[in-house]
């Protein structure tokens, strides 16, 4: 029987020939990614060596990658104090692959580790994060652990009682018409999913509409398979895997572009047309309500974020700019931008298009998550509603259980702020 | 015996059992005190253990879903709370167990707040109604991370083997 990407890599990083569906095995980690959550893993890690006369130290430092996004800058003293022990760590292992609070580098972790050439085809990923899922982007076998799991994974370089995972193929065909883009896809594929629809499972993602997709739209797919429960998404590397970690991430080193076995046994198979696909919307409050935007237009809205790990990369921001450019955000609506990166964020403002968002009225933030996960730069008010291109609408996500969240493409989000009401794209004038 | 404390239905986020704004405290010790933060009247009750020891939450299908916030299942753990569900999502299983939260995978559950649980191999009966819903096992090898008494242990034993001692 043959294998799928994920039994290959799981194969090759546990040191076996071949692996079934259920199989429990210890892959070797690749990649290990933590952000400010590294406050909680050090303190497992340490709890892990606690009376065992052993110096704690990690396996590889080298493979180990630390990013700050979620709460920058701090937004308490105790957010602070986390980061302050976490750089002091970072130093003390030799972990060189440690992005700070600054504006020359760094970013949102989903978007570092790709765009510093962190990721690799084949290659087994874990972060803490359950967004991990974007790195299949890439060709990686990556998924989302807890922070005692990565203490674990940080003493014994290994992900210990991995169960090999069954996978869905999903192809993805056609071309996307206007102002239709990735981000319709996977709202879609959630929708028909549903939330628990992919749990314990891997979405492989294959034909001709994946194939001519640029990296950036992948890792929006990729990156929200998790809101279908996925372990992980892949897309199996090819031509552009290579072009872009060679041209965008300036990675030097062999790639082993593992492929799936012709007689790979799949769980289930999706086809899915983009070219029949128009901009969609998840409505409150979960991911997997999923509706043509048609059937939400003209509700008004309070809050338009575009940004996070999901749709805050170039490509995005140049969407957004072309709609707002010489325009202006409606009255009563605050447009926030988080640009993914601060590669991303100089870029924009090279092209300009940061400077066509600001005239038009948008509050251009620090690359980081931002309001995503309703923490700071960006609350809702009581029954105040948000339209927002990242990937979770959970009640109270954007810090207020009684607003509301809505999510789309960055075109809808674009559209609606000239607006002020949810609108479609293909409709706005 | 155990009496269900909190009945919820599908899909209930991390975002739900440890809203994102409280991230971060991060310590076991320090995160009960926002367990269903955004519920005010259970989240009182456990603060001020006015509910029986060892209470169960009964859940859909789902549980858990979301972030891979460890808070989630910390919170939960602090007020030694048991999570009998229809379906839980992967990573907040795998914390539970990391964790030592005990939960326990019930298809066809079904409870209301008050009612009597006895857990037994294989079963969950429902002595308040008089019904029992059986369980599915957790595989063996999440099963050796409990047994070890959570993953600390679990690979600090495996450190300790690795190094002969
Ligand atoms: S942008 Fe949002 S979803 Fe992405 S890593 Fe940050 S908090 Fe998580």
């Amino acid at each position: 029987m043959g294998m799928t990407v994920a039994q290959k890599i799981l194969a090759r990083a546990s040191g076996l020939p071949a692996v079934t569906v259920g199989d429990v095995v210890e892959p070797a980690v690749d990649l290990a990614m933590s952000h400010e959550n590294t406050a909680l893993v050090i303190n497992q890690f340490l709890e892990v060596f606690a009376g065992t006369a052993l110096e704690p130290r990690v396996w590889d430092p080298s493979r180990i990658a630390v990013i700050f996004d979620h709460r920058v800058p701090a937004e308490s003293a105790k957010t602070a104090t986390n980061q302050r022990k976490v750089r002091e760590f970072v130093a003390a292992q030799g972990i060189a692959r440690f992005h700070d609070v600054r504006g020359d580098s760094g970013g949102i972790c989903h978007q570092v580790l790709a765009e510093e050439g962190y990721d690799r085809p084949g290659a087994v990923i874990v972060g803490a994060d359950s967004h991990t899922t974007s790195h299949g982007a890439l060709g990686a076998l990556a998924f989302g652990i807890g922070a005692t799991e990565m203490a674990s994974v940080w003493a014994l370089g290994r992900a210990v009682n991995v169960q090999v995972p069954a996978s869905i193929k999903v192809a993805l065909h056609g071309r996307f018409g206007p102002a239709v883009s990735p981000k319709d896809a996977i709202l879609h594929l959630v929708g028909l999913l549903t939330a628990e629809g992919a749990n314990f499972k891997v979405i492989e993602f294959h034909g001709d509409a994946v194939a001519a997709m640029p990296t950036s739209g992948r890792l929006v797919l990729c990156n929200m398979t998790v809101e279908a429960g996925a372990t992980s998404g892949i897309v199996p590397a090819d031509a552009e895997t290579v072009r872009y970690l060679r041209e965008e991430a300036g990675v030097t080193d062999p790639l082993d572009l593992v492929q799936p076995d012709p007689d790979a046994e799949y769980d289930r198979v999706v086809d899915i047309d983009v070219s029949a696909l128009g901009p969609q919307i998840a409505c409150p409050h979960t991911v997997d309500n999923v509706k043509p935007v048609g059937a939400v237009a003209g509700t008004k809205v309070h809050q338009i974020v575009i940004g996070s790990c999901t749709n805050g990369r170039l490509d995005d921001l140049e969407t957004a700019a072309a709609r707002l450019r010489g325009r202006k955000v409606a009255s009563g609506v605050r447009m926030l931008v988080f640009p993914a990166s601060w590669r991303i964020y100089k870029e924009a403002m090279r092209r300009g298009y940061l400077a066509d968002l600001v005239e038009a009225g948008a509050v251009i933030m620090n690359p980081g998550c931002g309001c995503c996960l309703g923490v700071h730069q960006g609350a809702l008010g009581d029954g105040e509603v948000a339209l927002s291109t990242t990937n979770r609408n959970f009640k109270g996500r954007m810090g207020n259980a009684s607003g509301e969240v809505y999510l789309c493409s960055p075109a809808v989000a674009a559209a609606s702020a000239l607006a002020g009401v949810i609108t479609d794209p293909r409709q706005e004038g | 015996m155990a009496k269900v404390v909190y009945v919820v239905g599908d899909d209930v986020s991390t975002d739900t059992i440890y809203p994102g704004r409280f991230m971060a405290t991060v310590l076991p010790s320090e995160t009960p005190q926002f367990c269903f933060a955004d519920d005010k009247a259970f989240n009182a009750a456990l603060q001020q253990k006015r509910l029986p020891p060892g209470g169960v939450i009964v859940a859909g299908q789902n549980f858990g879903c979301g972030s891979s916030r460890e808070q989630a299942a910390s919170t939960l753990k602090g007020h030694g709370l048991t999570v009998v569900a229809r379906g839980f999502a992967r990573i907040f299983l795998q914390n539970s167990i990391n964790l030592g939260l005990r939960t326990v995978i019930c298809p066809d559950i079904a409870a209301e707040a008050g009612d009597e649980l006895e857990f037994t191999a294989g079963a969950v009966r429902n002595l308040t109604r008089g019904r029992e819903f059986a369980t599915v096992p957790l595989p063996p090898a999440r099963q050796a991370i409990i047994d070890a008494g959570g993953l600390i242990a679990y690979t600090r034993a495996r450190l300790l083997a690795a190094a002969g001692r």
